[in-house]
């Protein structure tokens, strides 16, 4: 007879099975059965969090620059309501997740019972599938089938609800894992047909831009690889979301920069008059398109992605091919190579004009900046901040605001995975505890969040986490007093009325840093700047770094609402001019 | 001055609206309702009538049929939503108007009143199968199947015979002939 084992121990042997390492969570009443066995499993480390939406943020963050599937543990009630923000967001943004909530005995469920909530119900709309588990026997089918669903097709997180009483229930264990991908829901649907179409849309273009979104990082460093490949061997033109950057090298001549809300002038410039568009694991997001109905109006739309249901939702395409972004660039580069082997040397004269009028729109130099040698600019800063730290192979994650835009305009990424932010739920207090699971992943890579003082407050308390585990990360502060964007939006739209948006009280941010444990470094001037950097970067601690920067500075250039693409603000004079107006107000 | 419209959210051009009837054949276990619903609400889509019963206890399928409206956009993301369920086995979509797909909505109708009132009732109801389920002397309870907007019309007939309460089902729907949707 096989060996009987618990619930608890099921969890862990699944945990095992599925190659886990690090479990990011918070002990509580209805999972200490499950915290009593992690003693017997010595491959596994329990990273403890100081709130659970940092368990999910920095499980997040561990994910997103590792590829492997965040874990997390929480108990139920309000450990499980507290990692819902952090559901939400891996959700958004198409994050493996595996959450296991504890919940109470399933004889007490429903009775309002002490740390009770119906954890299922919470989640549903925040997860791509959960489960109550109401029997032992099922439980190991449920965890592997739970890592099944989050890793595959488009990842998101699922979160599996185990009652104590199972907990402690004994069973036979069953490794069911799947290897082959056998899932009906996996959509790798495209045939040649399709490629050939779009090869042919290639070679009849004459304006062409490749938009590349977070579904290249999703589909693993070969999507990149692949990525370069497709570009050098076209010429084209590319430009990237806020989650895809990384995937294509950010000095690259080829490369227009970031596109929408904050992008750069030519790219978005480019995605408004291009004849061909074609978008590799994006999701034409509103940050992205801006006005719908004007949105590139004189292109074909070629969309690749995944998850069929991306296609056709916000922006009708002409060719949707629905497949692993890195499977259908292999089957274009083969078909193009076969077809056109010297493609890339007969295109460039066709698409000269196209890369005249291109750098046209690059001399505008969008993200200039008028600099100050009495007071840090925050663009500055991060300029800084990317020329120190380039050769390091460092990762960024950042909350979200202004300094969050700034940091996707004037940091330039090489690699995939080294870029982590909120992009879809906008999360502000995501990027600290999502250094927490990067360093966790990355342990000698220098880790730096780059962050607004307002929404590092949100999560700050995971400082602690990082002194636990000598996380040496590194909180770059861009502190302006301000919730930046927010009083940026008030300053164009609301008459600069800035209602509750600057922070009276702020924390004495080195202090802060020394109650924790970490190092405190404050940097006031432009002159003092560099080399306070190069002490954070030494420093083999966890560090806050209080930047204070420029308190006006707005994030520029931008789109603003109700406006299509090559309707840009490009800085501070031209706001005057191009005022929003009437229902422009109403839009987020 | 420039035209602010919609920017980040409505699409200009406006399509027009079609009912459909979406079928969905899910997996009967706990929640998966609630799944299907959420996932209409969530997401700002209609749901006219919903009718949904186990319809193979073997392997534990349910079949929920769900009448509502929306663009032709909106429909084709209702579809591939709910084929992103994990408990859903296949979404079926028909257009209400199409003559290959038959539809039939029950109602139960409760008529008090005297004698001729009640033969009244029940003539007015030939059309539609009826059947007397409960009879007295004062009252008769009719089943009836047909669409929707015919059970409107008889309701609206039957209120001068004395109709005092309706219970009505949400619509289901089959194929017609061999055919069966895969």
């Amino acid at each position: 007879m096989s060996k009987l084992y618990s619930g608890a121990e099921i969890v862990f042997k699944c945990l095992e099975d599925q190659d886990v390492e690090y479990i990011f969570g918070y002990p509580g009443g209805a999972v200490l059965p499950i915290y009593d066995e992690l003693k017997n499993h010595e491959s596994i480390k329990h990273i403890l969090v100081r709130h659970e939406q940092g368990a999910g943020h920095a499980a997040e963050g561990y994910a997103r620059s590792s590829g492997k599937p965040g874990v997390v543990l929480v108990t139920s009630g309000p450990g499980a309501t507290n990692v819902v923000t952090a559901l939400t967001d891996a959700y958004m943004d198409s994050i493996p997740l595996v959450c296991i909530s504890g919940q109470v005995p399933t004889h007490l469920i429903g009775t309002d019972a002490f740390q009770e909530c119906d954890t299922t119900g919470i989640t549903r709309p925040c997860t791509k599938h959960n489960w109550l588990v109401k029997d032992v026997k099922d439980l190991s089918k449920i965890i592997h089938k739970a890592f099944e669903v989050a890793t595959t097709g488009r990842p998101g997180p699922v979160l599996v609800d185990i009652p104590k009483d199972i907990q402690f229930q004994k069973t036979k264990y069953v490794n069911s894992i799947k290897r082959k991908k056998l899932n009906g829901k996996i959509h790798n649907k495209f045939n040649q047909s399709e490629i050939d179409q779009l090869v042919k849309l290639m070679i009849n273009s004459s304006r062409p831009i490749l938009y590349t979104g977070g579904g290249v990082i999703n589909s693993g460093p070969r999507a990149s690889e692949l990525l370069r490949e497709l570009v050098s061997l076209t010429g084209f033109p590319i430009t990237s979301t806020l989650q895809g950057l990384g995937s294509y090298p950010g000095d690259d001549n080829q490369f227009l920069g970031m596109l929408g809300m904050h992008g750069t002038y030519e790219a978005n410039n480019a995605m408004h008059d291009c004849d061909l568009m074609i978008n590799i694991g994006a999701r034409f997001d509103d940050r992205i398109t801006g006005k719908i109905d004007e949105f590139s109006p004189k292109s074909k739309k070629v969309h690749i992605d995944i998850d069929p249901s991306s296609i056709n939702k916000n922006v009708k395409v002409d060719l949707p091919i629905v497949g692993d972004v890195s499977e259908v660039m292999l089957s274009v580069i083969k078909t193009l190579k076969k077809k056109n082997p010297n493609f890339a040397s007969s295109n460039k004269e066709k698409t000269s004009n196209w890369w005249e009028k291109i750098s046209e729109w690059r001399s505008v130099n969008s993200l200039n900046f008028i600099n100050s040698d009495k007071t840090i600019k925050p663009q500055h800063a991060i300029q800084r901040l990317y020329e120190l730290t380039k050769d390091k192979d460092t990762y960024i994650t950042t909350e979200v605001g202004q300094h969050q835009m700034w940091a996707a305009q004037h940091y330039k990424f090489n690699k995939p995975n080294r870029w982590m932010t909120s992009g879809g739920l906008g999360t502000m207090g995501y990027g600290l505890p999502a250094a927490v699971g990067v360093q966790i992943a990355h342990p000698d890579k220098l880790v730096v969040d780059i962050a607004g003082e307002a929404s590092v407050l949100m999560t700050i308390q995971e400082m602690s986490t990082a002194v636990q585990y000598n996380l040496p990360i590194k909180i770059f502060i861009l502190n302006n007093e301000y919730m930046g964007m927010v009083r940026q939006w008030q300053e164009l739209l609301h008459e600069k009325n800035y209602s509750e948006s600057y922070t009276a009280a702020l924390p004495d941010f080195v202090t802060l840093a020394e109650a924790y444990g970490c190092v405190g470094i404050r940097a006031k001037t432009p002159d003092e700047l560099d080399e306070k950097i190069k002490e954070m970067i030494n420093v083999n601690k966890p560090v806050i770094f209080d930047c204070l920067v420029d308190k006006e500075e707005n994030c520029f250039p931008m789109i603003p609402s109700g406006k299509p693409h090559n309707q840009m603000l490009l800085g501070p004079n031209d706001q005057k001019e191009n005022k929003i107006t009437g229902k422009g107000k109403t839009l987020v | 001055m420039s035209k602010p419209k919609s920017a980040y959210s409505i699409p200009g051009k406006k399509q027009k609206n079609d009912t459909h009837v979406i079928v969905v054949w899910v997996d009967n276990e706990a929640g998966v309702l609630a799944r299907v619903v959420g996932l209409f609400s969530g997401r700002g889509y209609n749901i006219e009538s919903l009718a949904v019963a186990e319809v193979d206890p073997k392997l534990n399928i349910s079949r929920i049929t769900i009448v509502t409206t929306g663009t032709p956009q909106v429909i084709e993301q209702i579809k591939l939503q709910l084929g992103k369920l994990v408990p859903v086995h296949k979404v079926a979509d028909f257009m209400r108007g199409d003559k290959k797909i038959i539809f039939k909505e029950m109602a139960l109708l409760k008529i008090v009143g005297n004698n001729v009132k009640r033969k009244k009732a029940v003539k007015f109801c030939k059309k539609f199968n009826p059947v007397v389920l409960d009879k007295t002397n004062k009252s008769v309870v009719i089943q009836i199947t047909a669409l929707r907007r015919e059970i409107d019309t008889i309701m609206n007939d039957l209120k001068k015979t004395g109709l005092v309460s309706v219970s009505r089902t949400g619509a289901v729907a089959m194929t017609r002939g061999a055919e069966v949707f895969k």
